[in-house]
């Protein structure tokens, strides 16, 4: 593909301090935890290192959508099931991984295909022994469905609502689908009970350290990526369908292949962020099809700012310890808190906080970083006639 | 089972008088009879169960049925045979002949009369074929129905005396069902069972299925075998028949059920344009609302309890749409043109809403009563029953749907609605105040919704989550449908509907749902306009 002929700006001030945060973070908690006493004011526990890790995942998964929605305008209600789809494929290589030491003590079956009575393995769960297997699959999956979505929906002009509305009938269904015992993937309870990876005791600290840099590191990786492809031409060209596709569509550009490009690639983006979230929270269950938390990712992004990544990357970390200590402390005031920030980052915030920090800091020199929303002003006049 | 014995109860207690005033002559002689059920020898009893249904004795068939449900005891003082009904804590004692009542006891003074299961089968019959002649439609066509359950041969020619003289059409029908069922079981001679096969044929029931496929096993006649045969065949057609139509009707119920969900939809995004994640609230809402009024009739009214639904539609539509206005004042108004955005808050209200009305009125489910005139059913033969607050729905769906296609096509609010989604500045040129309309046009779709929410707290649990479930269903519906097309949206709920109960036998009900998206998403693709596609400068989106 031509795009990518000029050359990608990885520099820039905001993609510096990023990586810096980043790797501050990744380098810095495991020292904390290890290095300091555990009775000191700056010890971080080893709980908290995987909640960080968890939270690392959730920022890799902001930073897939913020690349196709912030970017390329497409915004996805089902970014969830690439997630999770990752995520099964992680934890059916440590379900593998359990052996004989499953409640059932049987080596040939994981715990709940004995309990459904299932008399060998099905065919899908074949080579998810392997690891090397299991991270081709955690890429593959993902990245398949994407493919055959996006080949289908950008073909045929799916845009806007109408994709955002059967993308999430797409994780809708996986989710109904996920929750059927007879698709072997452990129905309601899903998968869990995961004892080691690669060898490493999942509860030891040791591993929990080594997931939570594994974590930083892929958000480090997916940055870098996405800071690549945004700022080369393909990047241009993604702007550009962003904001009148049309137009270039006009202009000669096979816009559904752009589109499929960047989709796929972020739902990749998305499997991996799933495969690492599994083994650091320890069970993976249909839940994370439901189309609510889709839509809870798509306010990360929109809470950081979109369409500028190291946004994405702070709204994820930012909701998701309001989260935290709120479902803690007050629990029934966190539905109201998650509602109050929808409505008043879509009307007092459009920019996230990113962008309110960044025009605060320019003053009026500098023009906003996205302008209008995608699908564009003057919808409205076009729309179809009732009746 | 139980349902006939207690109808044939019922029946014998609304005669009772008759009965005790014709028969007299013979009662010394049944005395005698009645007193060897007394006896503690199981043939002994059985001897005199035989001959009280022999006597033709119009009490003989009330002293057995009180026999069979265990209301004939002894009484331990003077060993007297009486039937006793529990009234409070004691038992009021009537005597089995006259019927007239002759005090009261405590459990310990009675004494029961052991029955084993050999006798009460012989009791059903002999009680089948005594009602077999009642004067009473309804309990002929039970009695029939229990010797179909029985088959006992000597009742045969009872039948045949009560098929001679029975002149309601619908009784004969099930006494000609009984005696063929017991000529198929019974008859010595291959051809009265292939000629019972044959009438069995033209029913259509499990039942007759269940006797016709256990006997063509048993059966050793290879020409009745094939009679047999034959008739399961028709049954089983006339079964799947059946089976069919009661998808049509189920079908048709699900998708009155997804219109009323989807047609506020249809107006607030298929003619606005605008995506309300709170659409599924707003039908929450008035679901709520409904319970509201209910416990309010239920508070001052009681008597109007059976018209709270009713009362209920017009202020489900109030608060609903009330709210839909304050919401589109407050919110959608400044989001206009930027429709993912408008997305996003509507899905921040939803939750608001839903945590709000979690914090009112509890996590838990809410109760809403069906009026009187909602429960119950129609039953229609091959099993297919039609509960009447599916039926009610579903009129109820296509008068709300009829009267908001009148609303839009010939009022002048719908003009205006028209015109304002047609060309916004030209219809303000010409003195609509679009941005009036707009709210008014919102506050009718969330209303809509609202008296969705009444329809479906009659089949649906009124808990905080109600609308989650429909959301997705309805933009479905409505995109499916054709945006911005009200008729496309009846044709989308109804053929969904249809098409999701005709795959769930095949498939599950959930696998049936998860074919059914991935169709739509699939025919998206395809057609992104919907099925029926704005056509002309108006498609140019």
């Amino acid at each position: 593909m031509g795009a990518f002929a000029s050359r990608p700006r990885l520099s820039g001030l905001p993609a510096a301090i990023t990586l810096a945060l980043i790797a501050a973070v990744g380098i810095g908690v495991p020292l904390l935890n290890l290095l300091v006493p555990p009775g000191s004011a700056l010890h971080v526990p080893t709980y908290m290192v995987s909640l960080l890790g968890k939270y690392l995942c959730y920022g890799l998964l902001a930073l897939s959508v913020d690349l196709i929605w912030g970017y390329c305008g497409i915004l996805s209600l089902g970014h969830g099931a690439f997630f999770a789809l990752g995520g099964y494929a992680m934890g059916m290589h440590l379900m593998r991984q359990i052996g004989d030491r499953g409640v059932y003590g049987n080596a040939e079956l994981p715990d709940f295909m004995v309990f459904l009575n299932w008399k060998e393995l099905p065919w899908y769960w074949h080579g998810f022994d392997s690891f090397a297997f299991t991270v081709v699959m955690v890429m593959a999956v993902p990245g398949l469905l994407a493919f055959l979505f996006g080949w289908f929906a950008f073909r045929s002009r799916v845009t806007g609502v109408y994709l955002s509305i059967i993308s999430q009938a797409l994780t809708f269904a996986l989710m109904l689908a996920f929750f059927r015992n007879d698709m072997g993937f452990g129905g309601n309870n899903g998968l869990t009970d995961f004892k080691d990876i690669l060898g490493f005791n999942l509860q030891a600290d040791g591993t929990r350290i080594g997931l939570f840099v594994a974590s930083a590191i892929a958000l480090a990786l997916g940055y870098v990526l996405c800071r690549f492809i945004v700022t080369s031409r393909l990047g241009k060209v993604l702007v550009a369908v962003r904001d009148a596709e049309s137009r270039t569509r006009f202009l000669g550009y096979r816009v559904e292949y752009y589109k499929l490009c960047v989709f796929v690639v972020s739902a990749i983006m998305a499997g991996v962020a799933g495969a690492l979230y599994v083994p650091q929270v320890g069970i993976i269950n249909p839940s994370e099809f439901a189309p609510a938390n889709s839509i809870e990712i798509v306010i990360w992004v929109a809470v950081g700012g979109r369409g500028t990544l190291h946004g994405a990357i702070l709204g994820a970390l930012l909701v998701n310890y309001a989260k935290s200590y709120l479902t803690g402390a007050i629990p029934e005031v966190w539905l109201f808190a998650l509602g109050a920030l929808f409505i008043a980052v879509t009307l007092f915030l459009p920019k996230g906080v990113v962008g309110a920090v960044a025009s605060g800091l320019r003053g009026r020199r500098a023009g906003p970083a996205i302008t209008g929303g995608p699908g564009g002003a003057g919808e409205r006049t076009s729309e179809a006639p009732a009746e | 089972m139980i349902a006939v014995t207690l109808r044939a109860l019922f029946c014998l207690l609304v005669a009772w008088p008759l009965l005790a005033a014709s028969g007299q002559a013979v009662a010394d002689d049944l005395e005698a009879l009645v007193a060897g059920l007394g006896s503690n020898s199981f043939a002994e009893k059985a001897r005199a169960i035989d001959a009280i249904a022999a006597s033709g004795d119009p009490r003989a068939a009330a002293i057995l049925e009180a026999l069979v449900d265990g209301d004939l005891q002894t009484r331990r003082d003077d060993d007297r045979m009486v039937i006793a009904e529990a009234k409070g804590r004691t038992y009021v004692l009537r005597d089995p002949l006259s019927g007239a009542e002759i005090g009261e006891a405590g459990r310990a003074e009675l004494r029961p009369i052991i029955i084993n299961n050999r006798l009460r089968g012989q009791l059903r019959g002999a009680i089948g074929g005594l009602t077999l002649l009642s004067p009473d439609p309804g309990r002929r066509a039970s009695a029939a129905d229990a010797v179909f359950v029985t088959r006992d041969p000597e009742l045969l020619p009872v039948l045949d005396k009560a098929l001679a003289r029975e002149s309601e059409g619908w009784v004969r029908d099930r006494l000609e069902r009984a005696a063929a069922a017991t000529r198929l079981a019974a008859a010595e001679d291959p051809a009265a069972r292939i000629a019972a096969a044959r009438t069995l044929a033209h029913y259509a029931d499990q039942d007759v299925r269940s006797l016709l496929t256990a006997s063509s096993q048993s059966e050793q006649d290879a020409d009745a075998r094939e009679a047999i045969a034959a008739a399961l065949g028709q049954v089983e057609t006339r079964l799947a028949l059946w089976g069919v139509l009661a998808n049509v009707f189920q079908g048709i119920s699900l998708g009155s059920v997804l219109l009323l969900a989807a047609v506020g939809l249809a107006i607030t995004f298929g003619v606005m344009g605008v995506i309300n994640m709170a659409h599924g609230e707003m039908v929450m809402l008035g679901a709520y609302t409904t319970f509201v009024i209910q416990q309010l009739v239920l508070a001052y009214a009681p008597d109007w309890l059976n018209w709270s639904v009713l009362i209920a539609i017009p202020a489900a539509f109030v608060v609903a749409g009330g709210i839909g206005i304050l919401i589109e004042q407050s919110i959608i108004r400044f989001l206009y043109g930027r429709p993912l955005e408008t997305l996003l808050a509507t899905w921040g209200l939803s939750l608001i809403l839903q945590q709000t009305v979690r914090t009112i009125f509890g996590p838990s489910n809410r109760e809403v009563i069906s009026p009187s005139w909602m429960s119950g059913a129609i039953e229609i033969s091959g099993g297919l029953t039609l509960t009447y607050n599916r039926i009610w729905i579903i009129v109820f769906s296509l008068i709300v749907f009829t009267l908001l296609i009148v609303l839009m096509r010939r009022s002048g609010f719908g003009l205006r609605i028209r015109a304002v989604t047609q060309n916004r500045r030209m219809a303000g040129a010409m003195g609509i105040r679009t941005g009036r309309v707009d709210a008014m046009t919102f506050g009718l779709g969330s209303g809509i919704a609202g008296i969705a929410g009444v329809a479906l707290s009659q089949i649906d649990n009124v808990s905080p989550n109600l609308g989650q479930g429909y959301i997705i269903d309805s933009f479905m519906v409505v995109v499916f449908g054709g945006v911005g097309n009200l008729m496309g949206t009846l044709v989308g709920a109804f053929s969904l509907g249809l098409v999701n109960k005709f795959l769930e036998p095949y498939s599950g009900a959930v696998l049936g749902k998860i074919f059914v998206l991935v169709a739509i998403i699939l025919f998206i693709q395809k057609r992104p306009q919907g099925i029926f596609a704005p056509k002309g400068r108006a498609a140019e989106t």
